[in-house]
């Protein structure tokens, strides 16, 4: 019975731990998407329930990756960590959509302590997870996670970023990634390591949210092909949203993979 | 009004000279006097739309085409994306400045476009939309349109009127 209990309790802890992780929403804010002319702009990066409102916590930035059209590597400038937000400039210049993405990727780990039971738990990389935990820990469980926030900017007019391959991503299917319009209809496609992601779940919220009473949020499932379409109610910026999770560990102690997905967009009126 | 669509006319006439070889396409666009407290002219783009909203041509852009600080395009570039309809139809994709196109912000007033005579004998036979969009700093953003058939049975005017940010957009067609 006892045994059963903790197993309860140790799964409870968990969701609520994962639940802390999904209520809260990670998102990157940029200052402008479309622009005529090279212009540096910033960004603001953080983790909160309200969209876009920084009122949690800022978003690490470690894990920064800017890529221009061409797909070389951009360096931000001005990168800063506030209280409820992080900060960051990006000097844009080549004609076509830059990805700003923060990619985070890591390993979560569970277990009891050999005889007394007491649930433990810690987070770390792939390569530092198993540092963690003791050499007589009973119930181990490793999970592996990948997630990427991202938001894209457009000099002159809009190109397509390549694909990246791993974890869960998000393409455009025919369209562009900025440049939206309020009542057009644009389509995306998510992938999973390069292949389709159909019959998943994504969540499109319009920016806002603390001004209105309902969260107004619109659910849609990719089709065959992982596409998804969404018409824009109204201008502003949206928060689109997917995770999923399967078995495809790139860790030997790993039986579970968590993917998550976020991105900023802009609607124009 | 009839008074001024009778001197618009010949005006018209004098300024395309003798029997053009082509149909020609001329519009005038109002700027209209806003009372407002920090007043900047509006950017203006003014084009040829196709059914299917392709843009035929663009006629105008008037923007702030200084280059005091350096930008060959002008300085006002920076702001084009705010013509926001044309700016994604086809301003994205064209080099700033434009040889007859492109031109400084126009105080409030009626002011002439044309067409150009090259880009109008490249309009292919059927329905059209001359569209009109302005965008003013600390201000809004209008879009007004006048639909027309391509090429005119003969000399017409169209119109239409905006409501906030553009007056009188009147459409000259001459067969």
């Amino acid at each position: 019975m006892t045994f059963s209990f903790r197993t309860i309790a140790v799964a409870a802890a968990l969701t609520t731990v994962f639940g802390i992780a999904q209520a809260h929403n990670l998102w990157l804010l940029p200052s402008s998407t479309v622009l005529s002319k090279p212009d540096t702009i910033t960004v603001d990066a953080a983790v909160s329930n309200d969209l876009f409102v920084a009122n949690h916590v800022a978003l690490r930035l470690d894990n920064l990756q800017i890529t221009a059209p061409d797909g070389s590597a951009v360096q931000p400038a001005n990168q800063a960590t506030l209280k409820h937000r992080s900060v960051f400039d990006v000097a844009v210049a080549a004609p076509g959509t830059y990805r700003i993405a923060v990619v985070n990727g890591g390993a979560f780990a569970s277990w009891k302590v050999k005889g007394t039971g007491e649930a433990k738990r810690a987070r770390g990389t792939p390569e530092t997870i198993a540092k963690e935990i003791p050499a007589d820990a009973q119930d181990v469980t490793i999970t592996q996670s990948i997630g990427r926030i991202e938001t894209f900017v457009t000099v002159g007019k809009p190109s397509t970023p390549k694909a990246i391959g791993t974890g869960l991503e998000m393409v455009p299917a025919g369209g562009t990634l900025t440049d939206l319009v309020k009542g057009e209809q644009s389509r995306f496609a998510l992938f999973i390591d390069g292949q389709p992601a159909a019959d998943l779940e994504v969540t499109v919220t319009a920016g806002g949210t603390q001004y209105r009473d309902k969260l107004d949020e619109v659910k849609i499932r990719t089709d065959a092909k992982g596409q998804f379409a969404v018409t824009w109610p109204t201008a502003g910026m949206y928060w689109i949203d997917a995770s999923t999770k399967d078995n495809k560990t790139t860790m030997p102690q790993a039986k579970e993979r968590r993917l998550s997905y976020a991105a900023t967009v802009e609607v124009m009126p | 009004m009839h008074i001024r669509y009778l001197v618009t006319a010949p005006a018209l006439a004098a300024f395309f000279g003798a029997p053009a070889l082509a149909a020609s396409l001329g519009a005038s666009i109002e700027v209209p006097r806003l009372n407002a407290s920090e007043y900047h002219r509006p950017y203006v783009a003014a084009w040829i739309e196709r059914a299917d909203n392709s843009v035929a041509a663009t006629v105008a852009v008037w923007y702030d085409i200084r280059t005091n600080t350096n930008n060959p395009e002008g300085e006002g570039t920076k702001w084009l994306k705010d013509l926001r309809q044309w700016w994604r139809r086809t301003g994205r994709d064209l080099q700033m400045p434009i040889d007859g196109v492109t031109g400084a912000t126009k105080p409030a007033g009626k002011h002439q476009v044309n067409l150009a005579d090259a880009a109008a004998s490249k309009l292919a036979p059927g329905a059209y939309k001359f569209v009109v969009e302005a965008s003013r700093e600390v201000g809004g953003r209008e879009v007004v349109s006048v639909p027309f058939q391509w090429p005119p049975a003969k000399a017409e005017q169209a119109s239409a009127t905006g409501s906030s940010e553009l007056g009188d957009i009147r459409l000259q067609l001459k067969p």
